[in-house]
Order: C-alpha cells, then structure tokens, then sequence
C-alpha cells in the first residue's frame, strides 16, 4: 500500500516536470488530487484496512496529496509567470523615440535681463514703477532741467508727435513721475524700466532700445544720499550682471538732471581689464550714466533741495544682454528668428 | 574737439606722453576717441632722387636711385612729378604707414625697390587739407632739407593729437586757452598768457564805419580794422596746428581768423572792407530773405535766423557761416575784424537747419564775452606779425552783456562737499582744488569759503558744480563706495505682466521684441477699432512713420521673416504697449498678443495648429488669470477684414470685448495662420474671482452620457448654456466629448456628445433623482434648440 503510494507520488513528480500549459496543469490536477484520482480513492476505502493500518495510511496519503498540491500550485505560479512575461516582452517599445510634447517657449533675453535686475532692486527695498512710452515733452526734458533750445537736447534726438508729444528717449522721464506723483513727498527708492526711443539707427544703435533708471530720494537730516551711496549701490549692481570681479570707474560727465554727473565704465569682460578690440584696448567699457540728483530737478518736482538729496542712474539694458549672453549684432535683438529666440528657452543654473 | 599738443604746449607745460594725458583728461571727465602722433607713419628719411629713368616694363613707373645719407636706394616710384634733383620723404624698409601699409623690400616688373618715396597724403596726413600738387603727387621738400634727416620734425608736423568728445556743458574747452587751464590743474602748472601786444595807428575806426544791431540775439559786437594785409601762405607752425586741428589752411589772414578761434574759442569773422559799406548790422532775415554763403550755396532765410547786414542786404549768417560777398580774397587789402555773441539758442537752431560749423558749436555752448575782447587784440597781433597789416586805432564796440556775467562768488560749505560726495575731504585739499583750477579765493574760515568762478567757466553757476569740480581734481577713485544705511522697507513690484509672460512661456511660445513704429499702411489693420493713428513728425524712414494701435502686424511680419529663414512651426508672443488718439486725448495699453502656425505639438503625434490650439491657450492665460467662468467666446458683431470671417471669435469678459482671435484672412495669408491679441489693461480693469478653497464633497459624482442632433448652426455654448438652465442644483458640469456631422444624421444637422455631470454635496444622488434631472435636460434640450436624442 505505502509502495503504491509512493509510486503515485513519483508518477505525478514526473509528469507534473512535463507540464506546459495551464491546461495540462488543470487536467494532472484532476487526475492526481480530484475526487475520482487514486488517492481520493485510497482515502474512501481506508475502512477495509486494519485499525493500525488506518491512521498510518491515511496520514501518509494525505501528506502525499498535499506535497502533489503544493508542487502543483508552485508549477501553476511559474507557468502564470512564463506567460506575463512573454506577454510583456511583446510589448517592448522603442524607448529612444521622442517624448509626446508641445514645444518649449523661451522668455526674450532683455526681459530675462529686466527680470533679474527687477529681483535685485527689489530686494533691496526698491518700488519697480513704470511710465508712460508716449511722454510729453515736459516730463522728457523740461522737469529734467533740459529746456528747450538746450545743446544737451541733441544728444537725444527724438521722435515727436506733435510739439508736446514724443516717444519718451530716456527712463528718466519716469523720475520727475516719480517725484510729481509723490504727494507727501516721502523718500522713493524706485526703479524703471522699459522701452526708449532715438532717431538713430546703426550698428550699435537701434533706434529702439531699453533702459532701466534709478532714483533714490531721502532726507539729508536723516539719511543723505551721497555719491558714495551712489558708488556702492552700482558696484553691487554691475557685479550682479557682470560678474564679480567686474570693477567700475567713475568719470565725471555731464547731464543736466544731475550734478555732480559721472559715466561709469566696468571693466572689460572679455579681456578683463587688459586691453582688447572689445574694449578699443583700453580695459574699460562704458556703461552707466549717473549722479546726485540736481538740485534744479528736486525743485521743479516738489522736492525742496535744502531737506533732500539723492542719486539717479541709468543705463541700457540691451548692451547688458548682449555682455551677458555674448550676442553680438544689436539687430538679433529685434529681428526675432525663431533660430535665435529659442536659445533662450531654459534656466541657467549658477553651480 | 582736436587738441594740437604743440598747440597747447604754447601756454602750459606738458611732462607726460599723449596717451597718458588722454588717460589723466578722461579721469576728470573728457572723454577721447583717440590719441596720436600727426604723421604716425615710421622709419621716414630724408633722401634726394640722384637718377630718375622710366620703368622699362612699365608706362607710368620711374626707376630711382635715392641717397639717404647712409646709402643710395634703389626705389620704384609711380607718382607723375617724381624727378632727380628733388628732395623726398622716404618710407625705408620696415616702415608702417597708416592704414596699415607695410614697406617691404621687393621686385617690381623685374627692378628691385627697397623703399618707397611717399606722398604726404600717404604718411597721415588727410588730402582734404593738402594743395592740389600735394593730392597728386609725391611731395617734395625745400632744397635746404638735410638728407638723412627727420622728414617730420623738419616739415614741423612732430606733433600729437587728441581727438576729444567733450560734453554739452563745457564749451571753455574748446579753445586752447581752456584746454591749458585743465590740463594745468590736473598736474598743477600755471597757465601762460597769451600775447596781445601790437602797434595801433592814431586813427579810430568809429570815425569810419559804425555798428547798428538791430536785435537783442546780439549781446556783444566788436569791430576793428586792419589796413594794407599781404595775402600768402601761412608759416609753417599756423598751418600745421590748423590741420592738427582739423581746419585746412587757405591763405594767413583766413588761417589767422580760425586759428585764433582756436586759441580763444572766440568765432572770428574777417571782412573785406572795400566790398563793404560804413557800417555792419545785425538783424533779424527777412522771411524768403536770399544770402548765398561761403560755400556758394544759396540759402533762403526766415526771421527766426539772425544775419550780419551792410546796412542793405545781409552778407553772413551770423554765427554760422559768412557770405560770399565780402570774403577774404587774394586779392583782399583791407580787412574788417568781427568778434561777437549771438544767441545760442537761435546759432543752434539756424545751423541744426543749415550747417554746423566749428563757429556755430562754439556759440551754441556759450562764450565768455572776456574772450571775445582776448580775441580780437590777438588777431589784431597776428595780422600784425603774420600778414603785414597796420591795425587801426580804436574799436566799435556795441556790449550788453550782463556784468552779473563777469566773474560769480559762489559759497562753499565743506560740509556739504563731504555730505554730497559721502566723502572726508579736509579743507586744505578742497581749497587746493580751486588753486589747481585758477580759482580764486576770496575768503575762507573752517566752514567755508568764497570761490571766484573766472568768466571762462560758464557751466558754474551753483555750490554743486564747485562740488563736481572738487570730486573731479580729487578724483572720484579715492572715495570708497558704500550702500545707502536707509530705514529697511518691502520692494515691490507688479508681478501680473511677468507672470503672464510665464505662463506663454510655459505654454510654449517664443517671446519676440518687436519695434513699436510700423507704416502706416498697416496701422488699422486686424481691428475694427476707431482711433486715429499717432504719426512721427520726422521718421527716419516711411517703413516707420506711425505708432502701432495692435501688435498683430508687427508679429505678422515676424511671421513672415522666420518663413523666409526656413522657420516654418512658429509660436510667438510678445507683450507691449499699443497706442492711440481720440479726439485730444492721448492713451497707450498693454496688449498681449500671440501668433501660431505650424506644429505645436512635438514628437510622433505632430498636429498642426488650428483655431482650438490658439483658442485653448487664450482659455488657459484667463483660467490662469482667475476668469474661469467668466468670460466667452463669442462671433465678432461686424467681421474684421484681416480675419476669416468663420474662424474668428472676439472674448467676451463680463460682457465687455478684451480681445480678438482667430485665422488670418487666407487672402492675407495663404497658409493657416492663427492670431490671438488681448488688451491687457482692459481685461486686468475686469473683477477675477478670488482663489478660496471649496469644500469637496464627501458623495459620488455621477456621470451620464447623452448625444444630441441639432441644426448645425446651433453652437456647443448654447446647448451648454441651456443644459445648465435645466440642470437645477444636481448639475455640477458638462463636457463635449464628440462633434459629428455625417450623412446618417442628415443634412445640415450635427451631433453633439456631452459627458454630464452629477452630485450633492450631502448625499449620494439616487438613480431616480439623477435621471429626472436629466430628463428634464433632454426635455429643454428638445423644446428650445429642437434637438433629437440619439439612441
């Protein structure tokens, strides 16, 4: 009996080897352990063994069906496997095919220049305020201490509309703004930036162009804005842009809205100061004009010179993209060739 | 401004090389385009041409030998007036001349050159100012020119140019008396006088002739007479500080005139007496007035240009240019000597008309009336020395200018010297600054002092511009920059523009930066907007002449030019300002426009855009900008001529218009092109719901699905519309999954699929509940739009 036992054992071990399918799996299944297989038999006539014999057999029996079953369910499991496997490798995809996408914008490089310079000021407490690109010639000129007939109005040839309309040629504009819409006459600390109009046009210029300008206004009493205040506040500025060791020089200069005026060169960020065709080999590069706001302009403004002093400065931004980004031919900056816009498309991450 | 150093080296002393002071002037503030030598060709000798034999190979080439002291060259020459016996300027092997010419030992056609025998124009110095043999031809030097000499040094062209650009407020520089000055406070040496000493005869000239001036642009007049002139060529060192100064030499009586206005910065105006009357007059034109100039142009004048009369007729443009009726000739004796002020303002505006001159820029920034006196005694001495003259006793004299004008005390507090510049200047060194400069003290105690600003420096009327000055001999570089100590405060700025500029970012489309000024043949395009366009005055060009009202023409062109450079999918978008006039009333608004035409999308599933690709990112910058529900896409009330009349659509927000979008007339544009613009001041004008959270409910939504047939001119907005009506509290939303139009719907009717939406916030609707709703939908749907179920 335990022999015949065993030999059904060996027989499903061997076939259960030979299975392939889940099919052959069902059928051994029912041939071995279903309720018509030999041992399902053996246990329905353990009655005609001996009371020793009995529990012995039927213990053994049992054990074997549940050894079968389990090696059973072990194939079953390889062979579920076996299939989802074969199955998923079917599925296999060119994995180097392009990604499902729409394209990617780009942010124009000046307002990526004007964005950080707004992030800068700003966290140094400054208001970003903005003026009108269709200007009057009294906020242009008159409330900047340039009346007409002024040679200095000549640097700045304008496009006027009428005798009192023009496109604004300089931020500045926004400082007598500034002052003027400043009712309670309290210090400012604001920037501008934006479009400018000359009636230029070449390589370096463009008759179109972007400036930012700064203003900073406080009592002399309490606070006194001086030159140095000037120096330091564009150092930190040029360095942010330029780099830092970008170091500035300060020339005096003349615009009317100041006095003292200085123009600030940096210098060079190709050569770094040593002399290259960038620079005409002098080290230096033009870049700022600025100083402590004229006294004439704090007036015509409402700002009583005798309490408050204060720094302006400006400067265009379409030169510092190009340092920044190494563009250069000014004209790429208007041209707007897809080929060049999306340059600019991703972050530049400072590590 | 051109500084002649040999020039200014009349009146004060010079230690260091040209570039070192070009170097030391920008410092305190005079900016310079270059600075050389005159003549900066090098290795030039002397040499005199011993033989001279036509080129055998050649129909225009000499063949020379040329003794240069040391040895006999043998040089090739090409110019016509080469021949033995003259004494030349040689180029000797290695020599570089300007433009870059390098001197090489060479064969030409078969004869060896070892040098080359040069012209002037050749060596540096520009035609313009050369004599019609010098344009020509070699040039050639007097007999005593000793061989193997420096040519330069004995031509007295050794000398060195700076080549300023100064700035509007200081016209004392442009004399040489004002360049001694600040050169002479920059290494602290005295400035020479200038030397005004001459013989007058006993006659007076207000015997003889008179001024009128007849205007008050006239502030100072001053004449005088030299008698018996000798008219020739300058010497040496008056012509070549002329040309070092840019101004070619004619003859000594006009060179003596410009180089006077030179030294002193004083326009002079020479006249011939004899073709002259007794008097001069200054007036206002006549309108239509004709007075032909120096130059020989005919000039038609009106009364805001102030002229020089002989009483009848006008005979110089004052200020700016004389005329050609009474110029100096060869022929010239007698010469009349005008010094005068005219009106800045009105020199400025008639030379920005007519001509700018080297007169005009000095009136135009101002000249001290001392110089104008200076000026006429040292041409006076120079007609005296240079051209033979007898000057006449006495001068007329016509002066009001303001004797405030003379020579102004101004106030300085040290302590405001130190608050402006954030500086520690002690009083010693401010007051050195002024000694520097030549000005004078009149008092001083430990807080201040009185400063006499001379005449000469115009451009100082208040304490700040003697503050510059101190910053500017200081030197900026020694005060140390610092951050303002300020009381801290929030920085702010608007951030809407800059995220608006994100989100088109991030959906894809490249920022353009194009020009505001279009023609005006494109102004009123893509609107039906009225407003009148905003026309320059003066364009540079037609191309620019008006102010845009919509940006969609300027990216139209930009579209146009990517096209043309191969770019085919372009998505762009820029931000900017619009402008307009109504009536007299002048505005400008932020408009955000977009353009799209192409692939948007990338990779295997590529899909050309189309008017629900430009319509969605329309709805995604106004969801973003918390419009969602607010606002609607609506037909345009009168079609826009630019725009296909079938896919355009205006947006609608809170009922008012804030923006276009759609196709490109195809006859505008051939290829399917989609624009999108938006006035950003109107639509942020608009109440956008605010971001709070809502409660979720807790229940199941219910989805159900119906499909409906409608006339196919119905819109999807209107079945919305009404499934919303009818929707009552359960309805949460609705959704259009298909739009179908085929035959076996029938003709002119469409089928529309929505996916609905149901749920309370209390509980979970029951199957009863939900399907009373719905038909209650259907049954709307049915009466109002006649729409057919579709099993």
């Amino acid at each position: 009996m335990e022999d015949k036992i065993n030999e059904i054992k060996k027989a499903a071990e061997k076939e259960l080897e030979q299975v392939k399918s889940s099919n052959e799996l069902k059928e051994l299944k029912i041939k071995y352990l279903g309720k018509k297989s030999e041992l399902s038999e053996m246990l329905k006539s353990l009655g005609k063994l001996s009371k020793e014999e009995r529990p012995k057999i039927g213990a053994l029996v049992n054990e074997v069906k549940k050894e079968i079953e389990e090696k059973i369910n072990a194939t079953e499991e390889k062979i579920r496997e076996q299939v989802i496997k074969e199955k998923l490798e079917k599925e296999k995809i060119d994995i180097t095919l392009p990604g499902t996408k729409i394209k990617r914008g780009s942010k124009h490089p000046l307002n990526r220049v004007i964005e950080e310079i707004e992030d800068l000021f700003v966290s140094m407490g400054y208001d970003v305020v903005e003026g009108p690109e269709l200007e009057t010639d009294e906020f242009c000129f008159e409330r900047l201490n340039l009346p007409e007939g002024h040679p200095a109005r000549d640097m700045q040839d304008s496009f006027y509309i009428t005798d009192e309309y023009l496109l604004r040629t300089q931020t500045s504009a926004v400082q007598a703004r500034a002052m003027v819409a400043n009712k309670e006459k309290t210090p400012i600390r604001i920037i501008t930036l934006g479009k400018t109009y000359r009636r230029e046009d070449d390589a370096t210029h463009s008759h179109q162009f972007n400036q930012i300008e700064g203003l900073v206004v406080d009592r002399k009493d309490t606070v006194n804005i001086s030159l140095a205040d000037l120096k330091g506040t564009l150092e930190v500025f040029m360095r942010k842009m330029l780099g830092e060791k970008t170091e500035l020089r300060f020339r005096p200069s003349y615009f009317p809205f100041t006095e003292p005026s200085y123009e600030v060169d940096v210098t060079c960020f190709k050569c770094g100061g040593k002399g290259c065709p960038l620079c005409k080999h002098t080290g230096w590069i033009e870049v700022l004009g600025s100083g402590m706001v004229h006294p004439n302009v704090l007036k015509m403004n409402g700002y009583d010179p005798e309490i408050y002093s204060g720094f302006a400065f400006g400067t265009g931004i379409d030169r510092l993209a190009m340092f920044k980004y190494g563009i250069t031919d000014m004209r790429y900056l208007y041209t707007n060739d897809i080929k060049f816009l999306s340059q600019f498309d991703r972050m530049d991450i400072e590590n | 401004m051109k500084l002649s150093l040999n020039f200014v080296k009349d009146y004060v002393d010079i230690a260091v090389p040209v570039d070192v002071l070009a170097e030391d002037m920008t410092r305190v503030g005079n900016e310079y385009d270059s600075a050389e030598k005159l003549v900066p060709a090098t290795k030039l000798i002397i040499g005199e041409v011993k033989t001279c034999e036509p080129h055998p190979d050649s129909d225009h080439l000499h063949v020379c030998t040329v003794d240069v002291g040391k040895e006999v060259l043998n040089i090739v020459c090409g110019a016509p007036n080469v021949k033995a016996g003259q004494k030349v300027i040689v180029a000797l092997a290695g020599a570089e001349l300007p433009g870059g010419v390098k001197i090489k030992k060479s064969n030409i056609r078969g004869q060896e050159s070892n040098g080359m025998i040069c012209a002037l124009y050749e060596i540096g110095i520009d035609k313009k100012y050369l004599s019609e043999e010098d344009k020509n031809g070699i040039h050639v030097l007097p007999d005593d020119a000793p061989i193997g000499g420096d040519p330069v040094k004995y031509m007295k062209l050794n000398d060195e140019v700076i080549d300023f650009d100064l700035t509007a407020n200081r016209g004392d520089l442009l004399s040489i008396l004002g360049m001694a000055y600040e050169i002479g406070a920059i290494y602290d040496k005295k400035v020479r006088d200038i030397d005004l000493s001459h013989n007058e005869t006993k006659d007076d000239i207000n015997d003889t002739f008179k001024l009128k001036i007849n205007t008050p642009n006239c502030s100072l007049f001053l004449a005088k007479e030299v008698k018996n002139v000798t008219i020739k060529e300058s010497p040496d060192f008056i012509k070549n500080r002329l040309i070092a100064s840019g101004i070619r030499p004619i003859n000594n009586v006009v060179d003596i005139s410009n180089y006077v206005m030179l030294e002193c910065g004083q326009p002079l105006h020479f006249y011939d007496r004899d073709r002259l009357k007794d008097c001069l007059e200054v007036r206002q034109a006549y309108n239509g007035e004709k007075l032909t100039t120096l130059d020989e142009v005919e000039r038609t004048l009106d009364e805001s240009d102030l002229v020089i009369s002989d009483g009848e007729k006008s005979i110089g443009l004052a200020g700016v240019m004389g005329g050609l009726s009474t110029e100096v000739e060869p022929t010239t004796k007698n010469v009349i000597i005008e010094a005068a002020i005219f009106d800045s303002v009105m020199v400025r505006k008639t030379s920005k008309k007519i001509l700018r001159s080297e007169a005009s820029n000095r009136f135009e920034k101002g000249i001290a009336p001392n110089r104008t006196y200076m000026a006429i005694e040292r041409a006076c001495k120079l007609l005296e020395e240079y051209a033979d003259g007898t000057v006449i006793g006495g001068k007329c004299v016509y002066d009001k200018t303001d004797t405030a004008r003379k020579s102004r005390l101004i106030e300085i507090k040290y302590k405001d010297v130190n608050d402006l510049l954030g500086a520690n200047i002690s009083k010693e060194e401010i007051l050195d600054v002024f000694r520097r400069l030549d000005f004078e003290i009149d008092y001083s105690d430990n807080e201040k002092a009185g400063v006499w600003v001379p005449r000469r420096r115009l451009d100082i009327s208040i304490p700040e511009d003697l503050i510059e000055e101190v910053s500017r001999i200081y030197g900026v570089d020694n005060i140390e920059g610092k951050l303002p100590v300020v009381p801290m405060k929030q920085g702010s700025k608007n951030g809407t523009i800059r995220a608006i500029r994100n989100k088109m970012v991030d959906l894809g489309l490249n920022e353009t930066l194009t020009y505001v000024l279009i023609n005006d043949k494109e102004v009123h395009k893509y609107t039906n907007d009225e407003f009148e366009e905003l026309r320059l005055l003066d364009p540079m060009t037609e191309e620019r002449n008006v102010l845009r009202y919509s940006l969609i023409p300027s990216l139209v062109k930009t579209y146009e030019y990517n096209k043309a450079h191969y770019n085919k999918d372009v998505s762009i978008f820029e931000i900017g300002k619009g402008f307009w006039k109504k009536q007299e009333e002048y505005g400008e608004n932020q408009k955000l426009c977009a353009l799209m035409t192409g692939n948007y999308f990338e990779g295997l599933n590529k899909k050309p855009v189309d008017f629900y690709v430009i319509k969605g990112v329309a709805e995604e910058i106004l969801d973003f900008l918390g419009y969602g529900g607010r606002y609607s896409f609506v037909y345009p009330k009168q079609s826009i001529k630019e725009f296909h009349p079938g896919q355009t659509a205006e947006i609608s927000v809170n009922g008012d218009i804030v923006g276009v979008l759609g196709r490109i007339h195809p006859e505008e544009i051939k290829e399917p092109v989609f624009v999108l613009e938006i006035n950003l001041d109107r639509l942020l004008a608009k109440r956008a719901s605010k971001m709070t959270y809502k409660e979720i409910s807790k229940y199941p939504t219910i989805n159900k699905d119906i499909a409906i047939i409608v006339d196919e001119k119905i819109t999807s907005k209107e079945v919305e519309t009404e499934i919303k009506k009818a929707g009552g509290r359960l309805f949460l939303k609705s959704e259009i999954f298909d739009v179908y139009e085929g035959k076996n719907i029938g003709e002119g009717k469409k089928s529309l699929a929505y996916s609905l939406s149901f749920g309370a916030q209390d509980r979970t609707l029951t199957d009863e509940e939900v399907n009373e709703v719905l038909q209650k939908i259907i049954e709307r749907l049915e009466k109002v739009l006649k729409a057919e179920l579709r099993s």
